[in-house]
C-alpha cells in the first residue's frame, strides 16, 4: 500500500501544510532539465532591466539581450508580404482594402479556402493544412534540385522544437542498458539535452572539432558510439546544420560520411536544418540531408530513416513568436508514421498563423507577382546584413587577445573561445559556478551585455566559451563587440 | 461549423499582425489602442518575437484582472498566470511535473468517466496511473463525492493518488457543477491531499437557467484560509471555446494557486525549453479577457455578436436535447453547458453481438454504421469512457440550427432503422 508521509512540522505550525507538489515529489526527470538560453543568466538580465526601469544607477543604460536568436526583438523588420497575407487571413474584410496587393489577397483567399469554415480559428488537420503541406513538399523539391518530396511525409509543427520532441518521444524506449541512446553534438542547442532529460533517454555526446572550424568528424562519431554501447542502446544521431551555437556549415562529403555511418550503425538520423537560409561564408553551401541521402541512391535512399526539421523562426523571416515549422520524414516505418499522426492529434493542431507564415516562406511571390521585387529586396537586405554582422563579429573578436572566434559560416551566433586566467577559474569554483558562467555574469553586471556561457551548450573540459547572437542592430554591433572585448581584457588583468 | 469570429478580436489581431493598419480609418480607435498596448509589450514591437516563456506581461496582468472581475473581486496575482498553447498545453505541462514515483508509488491521477480524452492520452504517455471516477448519469452526470472517495480508496492499493482532475462545465457530458459540489470536492482534496486540476474551458458556455459557473478559484477562496492557503489548484481556460471559438490560434492560460515557489521556478524552466506560446494566441487571449467596455466604440457590436453566439448555442443545446429524447432508445441528459450532447444508446443485444463479431466496441460499431449510411461523424462513447455495458456517442451542437435539425432527424431515422435491423 502506497503511503505518503505528511510533515507535521514548521509548515503546519504556520497554518500551512506540506504541499503535494514539491521538489521532492515532482517528476525527477523534469528537475534535471536545463535550458541555458533562458536560464539563470537571463533571469538576472531580467532583474537588471527591472532595476533600470526603476531608476537604479548602473554602468550601462540598457541590457543587450544577445542571448537568444530572436531577430525581431533586436529590430529586424518582418517581411511585408508575409504580414500582409497573414493580416488578410486574420481579417478577411481587408480583401476590400486598396492597401493590399492582389497577390497577397489571392494567397490569403486560397489559404482560407482550405480552412474549416474558411477561418483561421478552426482547428486544422493535426499534420497541418493540406495545401500548405503540398507547398512545403514543392519547396523541398525545388530546393533539392528536383528530388521529390511527398506531402504525406510532411508534418507541420509548433516551431521545429515541437517536431523534434515528437520524434524523440517515439524513439526513446527500453530499460537499463537497453535504454535508447541519442547522439548529440557538443556544443549543442540545449533543446536536445533538455528533451533527453525529460524523456529520460541517454545523452551520448560527440565532440565537434574546434580546431577545424567545428567540423564533424566521423571518427569521433564512432568513438562516441562505441563508448555508448557499453551502457545504452544508441539508436539516434542528431545533426544541427548549419550548427547552433557553432555556425559551421557541413560539407557535402561530411554529410555523405554521416549518412553512411548512420546506415552502417543503424541510427535514425535527425537533421535540424532551421538555419538553412543562414549561410554566409564564401565556399560554404547548404546541402540538405534529404538531398544528399537521395543522391546516394540505394540502399541509403530507400532504407536510411531520416527526419529533417525547418522553422519560420530563423532565416530571413525571424517569425519566432508565430511558432511555425515542419518536419519531413523519409523511410519511416508506415505503422510508426501512423503512431506519429496519432501522437500529434492529441494536441489537435499547430497554430494556424504559424502555418500561414510557413506557407509564405515555402511559396513566396514569383517573379511575375506584384510583390516579388519588394519581397526579394527585403529578404536580400536581411541576409546581407546578417552576413556582414557575422563577418564583423568574427573579425572584432579575433582582434582581442585571449578571444578566438571560429568563422561564423552560418546560423546566427558566434561561439568564441575565451582564455580565462587560473585565478578566475579558481574564484568561479569557489562560488560554485562554471568559469564561463562566472565570466558572463560579471560581463552582464558591468556592461549590461547578456550572452550565454558555453557550459550551457557543452564544450571540451577545460575550455570556456560564450554564445552571442549576431543580431544587434548593425550600428550597435561593433561598439558591443568592442565593449565585450575590453571587458575581457579588464577581467584578464584583474585575475592575473 | 460556420460560427463567425468576433469582429473586434480579429480587428485587434490584424492590427497586431500588420501595424501599418494602425493608420487605416477602417479600424476603430479602441481596437487600435489594444493593439498598440500589446505590440509595445512585444520585443521589437512585433508578434514575431519570442515572448517571455510565461507569456507577455501585460497580457498576464489582463488575465489576472479578468479573473478578479469574474470572481467578484477575489484577487488574482499575474505572477500565478501562465499563458499556454491552448489549454491542452498547460494541462500537459502540469501533469508532467506532477507524475513521479515508481511501482506502487507511481502517481495516480483521478479523472472523470466520461472524460475528454486528452487526459487519458497524456497519462498514458507519461506512464502515470489513470484512476477513474464515474459521473452519475442518472443524476445529470453529477459528480458524487462518495464515488470520488471510493476511487481514491481503491487507488491507494496500487498507486499514489495525488491529482484530481475536474472538467467543469463537463466534456463530453455538459454538466455544470453546483457550488456545493465544488465545495465538497475541495474539502476532499484537502483531506486526501490531492492537487486539483480544474479544466474550465467551457466557463462561458452555460445554458441552463438554473445553472451557474462557479470557478474553483473563487469557491476555494471563499472557503476561508484553511483551504485557500493550502489546497494546490491549477485552473485552465482557452480561446477555443466560449463565444470566441478561436481554436486555430491555440490560445490559453492557467492560473496556479498555492504552488510551492520552487515548483513555479521548475514550471517556468520547463516552459522555457519550448520558448513561448504562440504570440498571436496570447493576443487573442488578451481580447477575450479584456473585451470592449461600456462606453467604448466597439462595445455595442461586441455584445451583440457575443450574445448572438451564446444564445444560438443555448438554442441548439435545447434543440439537441429535445430531439434526441424523442428518439425511442436514445436518452439524453440536459445539456447544461459546453458544446456536446452525450446521449445514451439503448442497443439491442443482437447489435452488441454483431459488434463483438466485428471486434468493435458496440458504440463504435453503431457510429461507423451511422457514418457510412448518413455521413454524420460522431465519436463513440468508448472513446470517452462509460460504465460497463452502457453505450453513448458524443455529438457537437455546433452546426447551424437548420442543419442541426436535419442532422438530428437523420440520426433519428438511422436509429429507428438500426433498432429494427437488430430487433
Amino acid at each position: 500500500m502506497a503511503v505518503r508521509t505528511v510533515g507535521h512540522n514548521q509548515a503546519t505550525m504556520n497554518g500551512l501544510r506540506e504541499k503535494v507538489l514539491t521538489l521532492d515529489t515532482m517528476n525527477a526527470c523534469v528537475k534535471r532539465v536545463e535550458y541555458a538560453v533562458r536560464g539563470p543568466i537571463v533571469l538576472r538580465a531580467l532583474e537588471l532591466e527591472q532595476e533600470l526601469s526603476q531608476g537604479v544607477k548602473k554602468p550601462f543604460t540598457e541590457v543587450i539581450r544577445a542571448n537568444i536568436g530572436d531577430a525581431h526583438a533586436m529590430g529586424q523588420k518582418p517581411i511585408t508580404f508575409l504580414r500582409q497575407v497573414l493580416a488578410l487571413c486574420v481579417h478577411p474584410d481587408l480583401q476590400n482594402s486598396p492597401d493590399f496587393p492582389e497577390d497577397a489577397k489571392r494567397k490569403a483567399r486560397s489559404i482560407l479556402q482550405a480552412c474549416g469554415g474558411h477561418s483561421l480559428g478552426a482547428y486544422s488537420n493535426s499534420s497541418g493544412i493540406q495545401p500548405i503541406r503540398e507547398h512545403v513538399a514543392q519547396y523541398i523539391q525545388r530546393r533539392d534540385g528536383g528530388i521529390p518530396a511527398d506531402p504525406n511525409n510532411i508534418f507541420l509543427s509548433t516551431g521545429a522544437s515541437d517536431a523534434i520532441v515528437t520524434v524523440l518521444k517515439l524513439l526513446v524506449a527500453g530499460e537499463g542498458r537497453c535504454r535508447t541512446g541519442v547522439l548529440i553534438p557538443i556544443p549543442q542547442y540545449p533543446l536536445y539535452s533538455a528533451a533527453l532529460a525529460e524523456l529520460d533517454a541517454v545523452q551520448v555526446d560527440y565532440y565537434l572539432d574546434e580546431d577545424r572550424a567545428w567540423a564533424l568528424d566521423v571518427a569521433e562519431l564512432r568513438r562516441a558510439l562505441c563508448q555508448a554501447r557499453g551502457h545504452c542502446l544508441p539508436r539516434v544521431l542528431c545533426i544541427i546544420n548549419p550548427g547552433n551555437p557553432t555556425g559551421q556549415v557541413q560539407t557535402r562529403e561530411c554529410i555523405e560520411a554521416v549518412i553512411r555511418f548512420a546506415f552502417e550503425e543503424r541510427l535514425f538520423l535527425m537533421a535540424d536544418e532551421v538555419y538553412q537560409d543562414n549561410v554566409y561564408a564564401e565556399g560554404s553551401q547548404f546541402h540538405s540531408f534529404k538531398k544528399v541521402l537521395m543522391e546516394m541512391g540505394p540502399p541509403y535512399s530507400t532504407q536510411q530513416e531520416l527526419a529533417s526539421f525547418h522553422s519560420i523562426s530563423k532565416g530571413y523571416m525571424g517569425e519566432c513568436g508565430l511558432r511555425g515549422g515542419y518536419m519531413e520524414v523519409v523511410n519511416m516505418d508506415p505503422a510508426v508514421q501512423q503512431q506519429m499522426q496519432k501522437l500529434v492529434s492529441v494536441r489537435l493542431c499547430p497554430p494556424l498563423p504559424g502555418q500561414v507564415a510557413l506557407d509564405v516562406v515555402v511559396s513566396p511571390p514569383e517573379p511575375s507577382d506584384p510583390s516579388f521585387a519588394q519581397f526579394q529586396a527585403e529578404k536580400q537586405e536581411v541576409l546581407a546584413q546578417l552576413a556582414a554582422k557575422a563577418k564583423l563579429t568574427e573579425q572584432v573578436f579575433n582582434e582581442a587577445p585571449g578571444i578566438r572566434c571560429n568563422p561564423v559560416q552560418g546560423a546566427m551566433y558566434s561561439f568564441p573561445r575565451i582564455q580565462l586566467p587560473p585565478r578566475a577559474v579558481r574564484r568561479a569554483k569557489e562560488l560554485g559556478q562554471a568559469p564561463d558562467m562566472f565570466f558572463c555574469l560579471r560581463l552582464l553586471e558591468e556592461t549590461g551585455i547578456c550572452v550565454v556561457p558555453g557550459c550551457g551548450f557543452g564544450q571540451r573540459e577545460g575550455t570556456y566559451h560564450f554564445r552571442m547572437t549576431i543580431l544587434p542592430a548593425a550600428e550597435k554591433l561593433r561598439p558591443l563587440l568592442e565593449k565585450l572585448s575590453q571587458f575581457h581584457a579588464k577581467f584578464t588583468r584583474e585575475y592575473s | 461549423m460556420g460560427q463567425q469570429p468576433i469582429t473586434f478580436l480579429r480587428q485587434v489581431m490584424a492590427l497586431c499582425t500588420y501595424p501599418n493598419l494602425l493608420d487605416s480609418p477602417s479600424f476603430p480607435e479602441d481596437a487600435k489602442k489594444r493593439a498598440r498596448r500589446i505590440l509595445q509589450a512585444c520585443g521589437g514591437n512585433s508578434l514575431g518575437s519570442y515572448s517571455a516563456s510565461q507569456g507577455v506581461n501585460c497580457i498576464r496582468e489582463d488575465v489576472a484582472a479578468y479573473i478578479a472581475r469574474r470572481d467578484g473581486g477575489v484577487p488574482a496575482d499575474p505572477d500565478n498566470i501562465y499563458l499556454t498553447t491552448g489549454a491542452s498545453d498547460g494541462i500537459t505541462t502540469i501533469l508532467k511535473i506532477l507524475v513521479s514515483g515508481g511501482g506502487k508509488s507511481r502517481t495516480g491521477v483521478l479523472i472523470p468517466i466520461p472524460q475528454y480524452p486528452l487526459y487519458s492520452a497524456v497519462l498514458s504517455e507519461l506512464g502515470a496511473v489513470q484512476v477513474n471516477y464515474y459521473l452519475d448519469e442518472d443524476n445529470c452526470w453529477a459528480l458524487d463525492v462518495q464515488e470520488l472517495r471510493r476511487a481514491v480508496r481503491e487507488a491507494k492499493e496500487h498507486c499514489d493518488p495525488k491529482v484530481l482532475c475536474i472538467i467543469n462545465p463537463g466534456n463530453p457530458t455538459g454538466q455544470v457543477q453546483s457550488r456545493k459540489c465544488i465545495e465538497d470536492v475541495i474539502h476532499l482534496a484537502w483531506e486526501e491531499k490531492l492537487f486539483l486540476l480544474a479544466d474550465e474551458v467551457y466557463q462561458d458556455n452555460v445554458y441552463s437557467a438554473n445553472c451557474t459557473f462557479h470557478s474553483f478559484k473563487k469557491v476555494l477562496w471563499e472557503l476561508g484560509p484553511e483551504y485557500s492557503s493550502n489546497v494546490e489548484l491549477a485552473s485552465f481556460h482557452s480561446t477555443s471555446k466560449g463565444y470566441m471559438g478561436e481554436c486555430g490560434y491555440r490560445g490559453g492560460y492557467m492560473e496556479v494557486v498555492n504552488l510551492h515557489p520552487e515548483i513555479k521556478g521548475q514550471l517556468v524552466k520547463l516552459l522555457s525549453v519550448r520558448l513561448c506560446p504562440p504570440v498571436s494566441g496570447q493576443a487573442a487571449m488578451d481580447i477575450v479577457v479584456n473585451p470592449p467596455r461600456p462606453g467604448e466604440e466597439s462595445f455595442a457590436q461586441f455584445v451583440r455578436e457575443k450574445e448572438a453566439v451564446l444564445s444560438n448555442l443555448a438554442e441548439k443545446a435545447k434543440l439537441t436535447e429535445d430531439l434526441l429524447n424523442q428518439v425511442p432508445g436514445i436518452r439524453c441528459n440536459p445539456l447544461q453547458g459546453a458544446m456536446y450532447a452525450f446521449p445514451r444508446l439503448l442497443l439491442p443485444p443482437k447489435a452488441v453481438e454483431a459488434a463483438q463479431a466485428h471486434g468493435m466496441a458496440p458504440d463504435m460499431f453503431y457510429c461507423m454504421r451511422l457514418l457510412e449510411e448518413t455521413g454524420i461523424c460522431v465519436v463513440p462513447g468508448s472513446g470517452f469512457g462509460q460504465r460497463e455495458g452502457t453505450y453513448h456517442f458524443r455529438i457537437t451542437i455546433l452546426p447551424p440550427v437548420e442543419k442541426l435539425k436535419t442532422v438530428l432527424q437523420r440520426v433519428k431515422d438511422f436509429h429507428v432503422q438500426f433498432l429494427e435491423e437488430f430487433a
